[in-house]
């Protein structure tokens, strides 16, 4: 018999608030999350704009030494998997944690606390010989990212496989994928999975400035991330995290859970292309939904809406749009699409847990968050991009994309299970 | 179930380049852990590591993509080139979507990214390389990879520390049971730099001791850390059936087993490594009394040595087993020692040979363990364990056998 993977909780740490209903709210609205940095004096640099998170690890319950431990970007996954475990319903301490893994997305890991060291021990660059005086205790940690995912496997007590995956800005699918594959091949019974970023430090911004990918529309934050339309000049960073648990389906349904979806199918594909270049064809993204579909036991005609990759640069949205017509014929235009990163900015290896996520709740509350800053389509992009305003449909199955740096090219379709009310 | 066997090995180590090199090595226990020459160790406590001598990057690749990447995977775009050459896999024998990339990372392209720090700090923003997007992340290895060799199927990446290597591979022949023909897989590290130095200083687990013979002693009463080192193996794995379409491919061994644990933060939990190795068995279908060598983790530390050898004690007996590792001969490699420690399980099934351990003088006698040290020893082997741990609580274990 074949086993399903489902999702049974979520907790949620994003531009505009911490947990999933502030989170929701800002989507439903489709009111924008981004403004100009307030992280560190942004003023040197090209592009000056992120979606940054109001996130005080005090409040949200942290202690002093978890604090000083953690990057920020651990310390999001902590915070949004205590929500997703209790909105899980699920005893942990109740469960054989041999059957529990993790398996966390990140593109760029504790970058902001490395940097940070980095500036300490080179004193600001002038030694290439660092300091070993002034290393902090938990430097290798910050090192290596796999020291987040031990963080969240405490948290939630996991004894079963445990993995950080890290694919750049596709991360945060393609960990919920690995993470199904799990529980469908029987490795675990439950997986907590997700991703979390918290890249808005001086190298991170300067990355995305040196090959000009990010907008530099300075003057109006609030709506420089304009996915899908003619006036767009790139993306704008974020940060976040959104972490997710998933189940076997007989195992959520003997405890009678509450179950937001089904991961139907999920593929990934390289494009052999170009580090940082997408082929406007979109053909690889065309694969990895097609296998996703085929996996789902999906025809393209079931798609009800597509949650895009939607990053704000031209190539980015002919590739996807390319894509999506290609794999799903004249239906794509049919087919509300939205990007959330028009309100929430990209997040790298967080934002496709975090579009996972809205579009569970997308399924919930029968209504597609818009894309939003979108006045002007450009008429490159034919399809229907759901500008500004949110809309009410009743959606069964969702497919959700991703698409990054290395070439990686991912999507995940997202289905409704029959009988799976609160 | 579909099978994985490995055709094509690619090896870079402080013992040898290439399969061949790197076994006669290590047979011979050649010892590769020196003075550091990468940078200059004056100012750190830590003063030897295990470097890939003899490695010129611009004899094998492409000039432009020196400017673009780190050491590691310039390491890792060569191996992969050997691995490919050794199984004899030539571009269009196989649809370009059924060709699997999975790579293990522990910290990226970290000597580029100190460089690229340098010059935002020192010089400004507009100092830093168009490059530093992606040559400095932990994906970047496997985008190389594909693009390369212009593969098309699934790409993944995962970090779990030390166990990584290991989980790659796992990771690999998951893919091929999802359908595709042939995964290249492993991991190749290289964290030589200063900037990467404080941290593994930092990490608690370098050994003290600057003394090449007497610096990493797993299982010894003198244990006390580690060295560090760089390296790695990125392998072909694929079906038989995809093997079978090119007449005269050598098959090795067969990946035929694979678990991974995690350890509980709580001191009353046991340890996890003993039931990745059960795990590990049962899914290769296997009896403990068929392996006939164990690949240790042989973290060095004495705690972590003990927890080891008790695992192996509760699932072979006292002396039940030959235990060798390898690792004591170039040092731990990160991403890559797991990887590495597969190719030695699979070479030492090839060659009839388990490679000693070397510099271990005075086994814990309570561990109870039949080490094989300083002298290789010959024989028949049919099956093999590989066990790996990861700072944080990573376990893994990989059952590899002869193919038949």
């Amino acid at each position: 018999m074949s086993r399903r993977a489902v999702i049974t909780g979520v907790g949620v740490v994003a531009p505009g608030g911490i947990g999933t209903k502030a989170y929701w709210k800002l989507l439903s609205e489709g009111r924008t999350a981004t403004r100009t940095i307030t992280h560190f004096d942004a003023s040197p640099y090209r592009s000056r704009m992120a979606g940054e998170a109001d996130f005080d690890p005090v409040r949200e319950g942290l202690t002093p030494q978890e604090i000083r431990r953690l990057d920020r970007a651990a310390q999001f996954a902590v915070v949004a998997g205590r929500e997703a475990m209790s909105d899980s319903g699920i005893e942990f301490d109740q469960l054989d944690p041999g059957r529990i893994g993790v398996s966390l997305g990140t593109a760029v890991g504790c970058t902001t606390s490395l940097e940070r060291e980095f500036i300490v021990g080179s004193d600001r660059g002038k030694y290439w010989e660092v300091d070993q005086s002034y290393a902090v205790p938990h430097l290798y940690d910050y090192f290596t990212p796999s020291s987040m995912a031990t963080e969240l496997a405490w948290t939630v007590g996991a004894e079963g496989p445990v993995s950080v995956v890290s694919t750049g800005c596709t991360s945060g699918l393609d960990s919920v994928g690995y993470a199904a594959e799990l529980i469908m091949e029987g490795s675990a019974d439950v997986v907590v999975t997700g991703g979390t970023e918290a890249p808005l430090s001086p190298i991170t911004v300067v990355c995305f400035d040196v090959i000009r990918a990010s907008s530099t529309r300075n003057d109006d934050p609030t709506t420089a991330c304009r996915p899908f339309d003619k006036t767009r000049d790139g993306l704008v960073l974020g940060e976040g995290c959104a972490i997710i648990v998933l189940e076997e389906l007989e195992h959520a349904r003997a405890r009678g859970a509450h179950i937001y979806g089904e991961i139907g199918g999920f593929a990934s594909r390289c494009n052999a292309y170009h580090m940082t270049g997408l082929h406007p064809e979109g053909i690889e993204m065309s694969d990895a939904i097609n296998i996703a579909l085929k996996q789902a036991r999906a025809d393209a005609t079931d798609v009800g809406y597509i949650n895009a990759h939607g990053s704000g640069t031209k190539q980015n949205d002919l590739h996807e749009t390319a894509a999506f017509k290609r794999s799903l014929g004249a239906h794509a235009f049919k087919t509300p699409v939205s990007g959330f990163k028009s309100m929430i900015g990209h997040s790298l290896g967080a934002i496709g847990s975090l579009e996972i996520v809205g579009s569970l709740l997308a399924f919930e509350q029968d209504l597609i968050p818009p894309t939003a800053n979108l006045h002007e389509p450009d008429p490159e992009c034919d399809l229907d991009y759901t500008p500004l305003v949110a809309r009410e449909k009743k959606v069964n199955t969702v497919l959700t994309v991703g698409s990054g740096f290395g070439g990686f090219q991912s999507a995940m379709v997202l289905k409704k299970v029959e009988g799976a009310g609160r | 179930m579909t099978r994985a066997v490995v055709t094509g090995i690619g090896i870079a180590s402080p013992t040898g380049l290439g399969p061949t090199a790197y076994w006669r090595a290590t047979l011979q226990g050649e010892a590769a852990i020196k003075p550091i020459t990468r940078f200059d160790s004056a100012n750190y406590w830590a003063k030897i590591a295990g470097e890939v001598p003899g490695f010129e990057a611009g004899r094998h690749l492409q000039g432009r993509l020196l400017p673009q990447t780190d050491h590691m995977t310039r390491l890792t775009l060569v191996g992969t080139d050997w691995a490919l050459r050794g199984a004899g896999v030539q571009p269009n024998d196989i649809p370009d979507t059924d060709i699997a990339v999975i790579t293990a990372a522990t910290a990226g392209g970290y000597e580029f990214g100190q460089r690229e720090l340098q010059k935002l700090w020192l010089q400004g923003p507009e100092y830093v390389s168009a490059y530093q997007s992606f040559a400095w992340f932990y994906a970047v290895n496997t985008g190389q990879i594909s693009i390369r060799h212009g593969t098309r199927g699934p790409g993944a990446v995962v970090v779990s520390e030390q166990a990584g290597g290991i989980d790659s591979i796992g990771h690999a022949r998951r893919q091929l049971r999802k359908g595709v023909q042939l995964a290249l897989t492993g991991g190749m590290d290289s964290s030589l730099c200063p900037w990467a130095w404080v941290a593994h200083q930092a990490s608690g687990r370098l050994s003290r001791n600057n003394n090449p013979k007497r610096a990493y002693l797993p299982f010894d009463r003198d244990a006390a850390g580690y060295v560090a080192g760089e390296g790695g193996a990125i392998m072909v794995v694929e079906t038989p059936e995809s093997a079978a379409g090119r007449p005269g491919t050598r098959i090795y061994g067969e990946i035929v087993g694979y678990a991974s644990t995690f350890d509980s933060k709580m001191p009353s939990r046991e340890p996890g490594l003993k039931r990745a190795a059960e795990l590990a068995l049962r899914d290769a279908g296997m009896d403990a009394s068929e392996i006939d060598v164990v690949f240790a983790d042989a973290a060095g530390i004495p705690e972590l040595d003990k927890a080891e050898a008790d695992a192996i004690k509760a699932i072979f007996g006292p002396y039940g087993v030959p235990v060798t590792a390898p690792k004591t001969m170039t040092g731990r490699l990160f991403a890559g020692g797991g990887s590495l420690d597969v190719a030695s399980a699979i070479l030492s099934i090839y060659w009839s040979a388990i490679p000693p351990t070397i510099n271990v003088e005075n086994l814990v006698p309570e561990y109870e363990l039949d080490l094989v040290m300083n002298e290789a020893r010959h024989g028949k082997i049919k099956a093999a364990l590989v066990l790996g741990r990861g700072k944080g609580g990573y376990n893994s274990a990989m059952v590899v056998r002869e193919y038949r």
